[in-house]
């Protein structure tokens, strides 16, 4: 038996508003993520692409449709198996870290794992294991204000992948660092991937956006496009000896 | 792309034969441009014939593939020149893509927000390939900075197709042949059609 899907949206809309005030945030999106797969959101302001991540982190409810973690609708769940859910399976990357500064990188990747009950001591050496991953493992015990933004993001990620999360939601990740240190993170997201996880990112960012296995276009609240599945690398060659030089007179 | 300029660069580094040449060009640009041997050759003879190389004294003189060359005074003096000329790019490009969207805007009956995405659809497509190449080539100096200069240019053709989007939304089309004395409707290139 195939394990079912980290995420599934089938036929989600979402409407704020009633009557002649409705706004349609998402019209009947259908998209499933598979473990392993960077999926990369793509659309202008207000085309409700942050609507879909919230939904599919289940921040917010859709109006209509069904979302699956893996395999659980949440209609089903109540509030409380609703947190735990997203306690367990799910891990939020956004732009500005929100990690708390009052605590320290360790702690503040041990803390969703305390909440979920783990004990101190096993969820900080999780949590300090996570932060070597992404090689943090020196700067455990500074504090989010002696990081560079770069490594703030790392300890955002290593959050969001602590414990068993295979699902990953980001929301513009790498929207307040320098090329280079988001790349950087660009990275280890895709590593995270290659060892199982499932990740979604959204972001109005084509360079950001190249780094998906699969990217969907959203405008106007539903899906307009979805790349093809990449070719091999071959397709960048240029043919022997064509268009290589200028022409040049005898 | 300058294949001569590229051959000089490499002699200016000591004196080396064809195949060499072929080799250590295709090597030093990530083998995203492969070079046929044809092309080193009579791009060698072109650069002898102008003075900016010659057959390497020291050698014995060899036909083909293995005659050794070496740069000239002159030669050196181009490379230099070369290397601190800008590249050609003061005229408007004749921009493929604008002139498509260009002569769309005229026609009846594109829907052009569809034709925009297509073309970002596509673009995006190429932006992933080579960010693949990067995301390989960790440590391949050469290729990293190809790959960042073609994703630099792609990336700035899919924001032009935003930006165009955009200016759509906002401006409604000229019409190509307005009748006389009737009364266009304003009609909005993003709607739903």
């Amino acid at each position: 038996m195939t394990a079912p899907p980290p995420l599934e949206l089938r036929g989600v809309s979402r409407t704020y508003g009633e009557g002649a005030a409705a706004v349609r945030a998402l019209v009947d999106v259908d998209l499933t993520v598979t473990a392993g797969e960077l999926v990369a959101v793509m659309g202008p302001s207000g085309s409700g692409k942050s609507t879909l991540l919230s939904i599919a982190g289940s921040l917010e409810e859709p109006s209509t449709g069904e979302v699956f973690i893996e395999g659980t609708a949440l209609s089903g769940l109540g509030r409380n198996e609703r947190a735990r859910l997203r306690r367990r399976h799910i891990g939020y990357v956004f732009q500005d870290f929100n990690l708390l500064a009052g605590l320290t990188a360790v702690e503040n990747i041990a803390m969703p794992l305390e909440l979920d009950g783990v004990k101190s001591r096993a969820a900080r050496r999780a949590a300090g294991l996570a932060l070597a991953d992404l090689g943090l493992a020196d700067r455990a015990d500074s504090f989010p204000d002696e990081l560079s933004g770069g490594q703030r993001q790392r300890v955002a990620l290593a959050r969001a992948l602590v414990g068993d999360r295979r699902l990953l939601l980001a929301d513009e990740p790498t929207g307040a660092l320098d090329s280079r240190t988001g790349e950087e993170v660009m990275r280890l997201i895709r590593a995270a991937c290659r060892s199982g996880a499932a990740a979604v990112l959204v972001t109005h960012d084509a360079q950001l956006a190249a780094w998906a296995d699969r990217v969907v276009f959203v405008r106007d609240g539903a899906i307009v496009d979805t790349t093809a599945p990449l070719p091999g690398p071959e397709s960048l060659l240029t043919p022997r000896g064509t268009d290589l030089d200028e022409p040049e007179g005898p | 792309m300058s294949v001569r300029h590229a051959l000089l660069a490499l002699l200016s580094e000591g004196p080396k034969y064809g195949l060499q040449l072929r080799q250590e060009f295709e090597a030093r640009t990530g083998e995203v441009w492969p070079l046929n041997v044809g092309q080193v050759y009579s791009t060698m003879q072109r650069l002898e014939r102008d003075g900016l190389v010659e057959a390497d004294p020291d050698e014995p003189a060899q036909p083909g593939p293995q005659r050794t060359y070496r740069i000239t005074e002159a030669g050196d003096a181009e490379l230099s020149a070369w290397l601190r000329t800008p590249p050609q790019g003061d005229a408007p490009p004749r921009d493929e893509l604008l002139i498509k969207v260009l002569v769309a805007l005229r026609l009846p009956g594109v829907d052009l927000p569809a034709m925009l995405q297509a073309h970002r659809t596509h673009t995006i497509g190429q932006m992933r390939q080579y960010t693949r190449l990067k995301e390989d080539a960790a440590d391949d100096l050469a290729l990293l900075l190809i790959a960042d200069a073609q994703l630099y240019r792609l990336e700035s053709v899919v924001r032009w197709l935003d930006a165009a989007q955009s200016r759509l939304r906002d401006h409604s089309p000229e019409p190509s042949s307005p009748a006389p004395g009737r009364q266009e409707q304003p009609h909005r290139h993003g709607a739903a059609r």
